[in-house]
């Protein structure tokens, strides 16, 4: 649900959005939760489904690395309508990412996985920042052009 | 709860769909009772239906990967079937393979071949 005292910042333009919807990321129903309410939200502007499918692939693994690695967090969803995308901004605060380029590497992995998710979510979006410290967490901010 | 489809048998193999809305703990929820059915039944074959998914990430991938090396060492064959074309692009801008799975188009066409062999 919007709601005006839950505005996201853009990361680098400080710039203020209203998001459109907004999940906690704390149990692997929220993840299947945030992917789904993404692609719902695509269709009903008329992306194409190979679009859809390719960038709620990459919500699903950043979301889930919310909750693996990063402890749990948030997860919003908005429109930067000045330059036609759809935005995800991540949250958690976690003890972030100590190497980013390693982390983005196929088949990196702290935790047993696969170690494809980062890296295949940033080749599947068409917007991916990524903003972590040891202190402040880990925040990743994804967009698909419109 | 669970969003996965209960697991049926047909002729010489089990057969489950997977739903959209299944989360990690019930994809691994259902690997173990696959695993667990595939000895008891002594089938012949798996078959996974996946034609209700709309993405198969990493997660899910690995599971489906995993749940095929486990029926090959219990003499099983697992097919998937119904991969939906984008699942297929996406799977391999992951770089995600799924060496041990068959995969078919259908599910009868997964049965005529596990028929004939
Ligand atoms: N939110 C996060 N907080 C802390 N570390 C993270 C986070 N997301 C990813 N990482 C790190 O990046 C690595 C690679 O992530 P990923 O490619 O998704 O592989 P996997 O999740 O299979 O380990 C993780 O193993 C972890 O060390
Ligand atoms: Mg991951």
């Amino acid at each position: 649900m919007p709601c005006r005292s839950c505005e996201v910042t853009d990361l680098k333009t400080q710039e203020r959005f209203t998001p459109l919807a907004r999940f906690p990321l704390h149990v692997s129903r929220d993840v299947v939760q945030a992917r789904q309410s993404v692609a719902r939200e695509l269709r009903d502007r008329g992306v194409s489904n190979i679009r859809v499918t390719r960038f709620s692939t990459a919500v699903s693994e950043i979301a889930r690395n919310v909750i693996v690695h990063g402890g749990g967090g948030e997860f919003s969803v908005y429109l930067d309508p000045a330059a036609g995308y759809l935005m995800t901004v991540s949250s958690d605060k976690g003890r972030g990412i100590a190497d980013i380029p390693q982390a983005l590497t196929d088949g990196f992995t702290t935790a047993g996985g696969l170690g494809r998710g980062l890296g295949g979510a940033k080749r599947l979006a068409d917007v991916f920042e990524i903003i972590s410290s040891a202190d402040g967490g880990t925040t990743i901010k994804m967009g698909i052009k419109l | 709860m669970s969003g996965i489809a209960s697991i049926h048998l047909v002729e010489n193999a089990l057969l489950v769909s997977i739903q959209d809305d299944v989360n990690d703990t019930e994809i691994l929820e259902l690997q173990d009772s696959l695993s667990r059915r595939i000895a008891q039944d002594n089938v012949a074959g798996v078959i996974i239906d996946i034609s209700a998914l709309e993405i198969v990430d990493t997660f899910v991938g690995r599971v489906i990967a995993q749940l095929a090396g486990i029926s090959k060492l219990l003499d099983a064959k697992t097919y998937v079937v119904g991969m939906r074309p984008a699942v297929a692009m996406t799977l391999v801008e992951l770089g995600m393979y799924l060496p041990e799975a068959q995969t078919a188009l259908s599910l009868s066409h997964a049965l005529s071949q596990l028929r004939s062999d």
